[in-house]
């Protein structure tokens, strides 16, 4: 099963290889990482998406927990939360379909941050779901590239699931 | 009052209480290496290997339970410590290792005798650090003894650029605090008391001891446990003398070349308590069929340890000896049990295993046999010699014959497995105990590794033994072979072996040689007496074999035996 794993670690040289360093060392896999500075500086927040079974990700967060430079582990799988992504999409219709990428990103709520005479870029956040979504309808339709953010993810206030 | 980085560094061994530092010089680390030319408080060994030095560092904290302390140079000097850190790491031992940097500005250029060693060495570290500026060098120091020696011990390195070695700042002594950094040492009362009143209940109980118990110094705290509720104690390889091994408690190591009784009992227990062990596949082989009627309580310090192998229904995350302790207290307090009623046909069933398979080997008097002479050493030492080993069977033979009662006497590489380990540990044990009988016990093959190492004994004078089981074989793997691969023997006979005796000779130690039997005990006596450093070798029995065996990945009551051959192959089939 997939899990999102949210951590808080001491901003300091190094602390990203001691984190994927785990994982490759010891064979668990990222399905993707996410990195940024928090409200205090000398802390970093990084949400990591990985799969395996229930010892698998015991495990995971266990080592994590181990590793000097890491604060705080949360698996938010296991708390209501909210996550987001984001991503960039190039699409380069062809004339007749100008418009109707127009209104697919327009019913996304994306926004078109660039433009040249052949392509579009939209930019959208959202789930996940709502990510490939997107990007199954955009991609008749002639998609170039597209580049995503990874996951990012936060508690929800008072409720516990 | 401004000191250089190289005089904080030696304030702050100092404080640190180092006596002694195991290393190797080179350019980047001259600042430091000038000031302890004249030191009074700290003795620098110089080994001839940067490896040596670790493994000695290694040696010296395994059997004083004070962390070794190794400074090299960069580059090379950096990358010949891997194998030492990497073992340390395994068996969890703490070192602090310092190595030199080419100059800060420099990092990254691929400058002269510049490695990324900081990088090299994260997975096989507890932690690591590059000092960047002299003013944090104490506070780095300081939180690198810290973090080897609390917790889960292990190694830290710390490099050292030239720059910040030379550059002067303000000497400060800060506290440690690291908010991310909190061991855990107090276990958890109410599992603590479910694990009580699962011993209680259970009638085939059986303790499995780990190198956690002597890590944490909680061999009275065990031996208590297993007295006061009669409950028998396997060691694995690294908690040898964790538990008094002539203990009638006592059923030796299990596992891959464990006693019979001690793999039986696993089996049938109806209750392991796992204290300060992490269920390595060596112990358990066949992970599925291990200890099939058994629940398991399992205290150790480090969480990753626990269902990381194998199903736990107790887990107890703590120090060994507080666990234990908080556990002794409820057991007498609260469940008064009648203990020897309760485990009286357990106890019975595991003497008739004793009974029907002991641990023993067929004695030759035209041949010397590898096991006769551990028995000796054990024999005329009296169980009271700091032991160390190289890897392979030496290493097994060792472990089967030699009784530790006490423990720190036992120095093994148990989780790297290194060969060249022993005779480096040995020399960093002598160090630390000058009046002690210490012996390496030793292959072939393995002595060959750091052989180099008997010029950092002579010149040091120290009376180090080194027992050589020669039979000209790289004896475990050639064993590998001819059970598993036909007898084709590739690339595992020596062929060419030095002549020991000329070799410890040309060195300035004592060579000695023992090639019939009756030779053995006067060779190890004559070796024993002499106050210099001897290699005594023993020309061995090539073909012996260490039994019992478990193949790999094979339930552990699986055993090949000792058997005339025709029937080991009909067994070892079946087992397939
Ligand atoms: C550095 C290293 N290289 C290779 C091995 C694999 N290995 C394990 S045991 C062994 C043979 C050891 O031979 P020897 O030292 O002669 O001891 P014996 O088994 O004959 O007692 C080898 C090569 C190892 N453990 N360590």
């Amino acid at each position: 099963m997939r899990h999102t794993i949210s951590l808080l670690v001491e901003n300091r040289f190094g602390v990203l290889s001691r984190i994927s360093g785990l994982f490759s060392g010891r064979g668990y896999n990222i399905e993707s990482l996410s990195v940024g500075e928090t409200i205090d500086p000398e802390i970093s927040n990084m949400t990591i998406v990985t799969s395996g079974d229930d010892q698998i990700i015991e495990q995971i967060t266990k080592q994590l927990n181990k590793l000097i430079d890491v604060i705080k582990v949360v698996d938010m799988t296991e708390l209501d939360h909210v996550e987001r992504e984001m991503v960039l999409i190039k699409v380069a219709p062809r004339q007749e379909d100008k418009a109707e990428v127009l209104r697919i990103a327009e019913i996304f709520r994306g926004r078109i941050v660039d433009s040249s005479q052949r392509t579009y870029t939209i930019e959208v956040t959202g789930d996940e779901k709502k990510i490939e979504a997107l990007i199954e309808l955009l991609r008749p339709m002639g998609i170039k590239e597209f580049v995503r953010t990874g996951k990012i993810a936060i508690a929800r206030e008072g409720v516990k699931k | 009052m401004k000191m250089t980085g190289a005089e904080i560094f030696l304030e702050c061994l100092k404080r640190e209480g180092v006596k002694h530092v195991f290393g190797y010089p080179g350019g980047v680390i001259l600042n430091i290496f000038d000031l302890l030319y004249d030191d009074k408080d700290i003795q620098l060994i110089l080994t001839r290997h940067e490896q040596g030095a670790v493994h000695a560092a290694d040696g010296y904290a395994r059997s004083t339970g004070k962390p070794g302390v190794v400074l090299v140079t960069s580059g090379p000097g950096a990358t010949n410590t891997v194998t030492g850190i990497a073992t340390a790491s395994m068996d969890s031992i703490p070192l602090v290792v310092f190595s030199g940097q080419v100059p800060t500005m420099l990092i990254g250029n691929d400058a002269f005798q510049e490695a990324d060693i900081v990088g090299i060495s994260r997975p096989c570290t507890k932690y690591n650090f590059l000092a960047k500026d002299t003013k944090d060098l104490s506070r780095i120091i300081r939180e690198a003894f810290h973090i080897a020696t609390t917790g889960r011990p292990g190694p830290v390195l710390i490099d050292l650029p030239k720059d910040v070695t030379a550059s002067k700042a303000d000497f400060v002594w800060p506290e440690v605090k690291i908010r991310s950094y909190n061991p855990t040492y107090e276990g958890n009362k109410w599992m603590i008391t479910q694990a009580a009143h699962m011993i209680a209940k259970s009638k085939k109980a059986l303790i499995i001891a780990g190198g956690g118990v002597i890590l944490s110094g909680g061999s009275k705290e065990l031996k208590e446990l297993a007295e006061f509720t009669e409950i028998p104690v396997t060691m694995t390889l690294m908690g040898l003398g964790s538990f008094p091994g002539t203990h009638r408690l006592s059923l030796g190591m299990p596992g891959m070349h464990g006693t019979y009784y001690a793999n039986k009992a696993i089996q049938e227990s109806d209750l392991l308590i796992a204290i300060g062990m992490r269920f390595d596949d060596r112990v358990t082989g066949k992970i599925d069929a291990f200890a099939p009627n058994a629940k398991i309580i399992h205290i150790d310090i480090d969480p990753t340890s626990i269902r990381k192998n194998v199903r736990v229904d107790v887990p107890i995350v703590g120090d060994v000896k507080r666990v234990l302790t908080v556990l002794n207290k409820v057991l007498k307090e609260d469940i008064k049990e009648q203990w020897t009623e309760v485990r009286r046909a357990w106890l019975k069933q595991i003497d008739i295993w004793k009974h029907e398979r002991p641990m023993t080997y067929t004695y030759s008097d035209e041949v010397i046999k590898p096991q006769f002479v551990v028995e000796k050493i054990y024999e005329l030492t009296k169980g009271d010699a700091i032991i160390s080993t190289e890897v392979g069977q030496n290493q097994m033979w060792a472990a089967q014959f030699y009784k530790f009662d006490k423990p720190r006497m036992w120095l093994t590489s148990g989780g790297l497995g290194t060969m060249g380990y022993g005779f480096p540990a040995a020399i960093g044990a002598q160090i630390a105990h000058p009046n002690k009988l210490v012996i390496d016990i030793a292959g072939d093959g393995s002595i060959q590794m750091n052989i180099q190492e008997l010029a950092t004994a002579v010149i040091n004078k120290l009376p180090v033994k080194v027992a050589i089981l020669n039979n000209h074989y790289l004896g475990m793997v050639r064993q590998w072979q001819e059970l598993f691969f036909n007898e084709r023997y590739s690339y595992t006979h020596l062929e060419v072996i030095p002549d020991f005796v000329k070799v410890a000779e040309a060195y300035g130690a004592v060579g000695l040689r023992a090639t019939k039997p009756s030779e053995v005990e006067p060779v190890l006596k004559e070796g024993f007496k002499i106050k210099k450093t001897v290699f005594m070798d023993f020309i061995c029995d090539w073909k012996e074999k260490v039994f019992p065996m478990v193949p790999a990945g094979a339930p552990i009551d699986h055993m090949l035996f000792e058997e005339k051959s025709e029937k080991a192959e009909k067994k070892l089939k079946a087992v397939k």
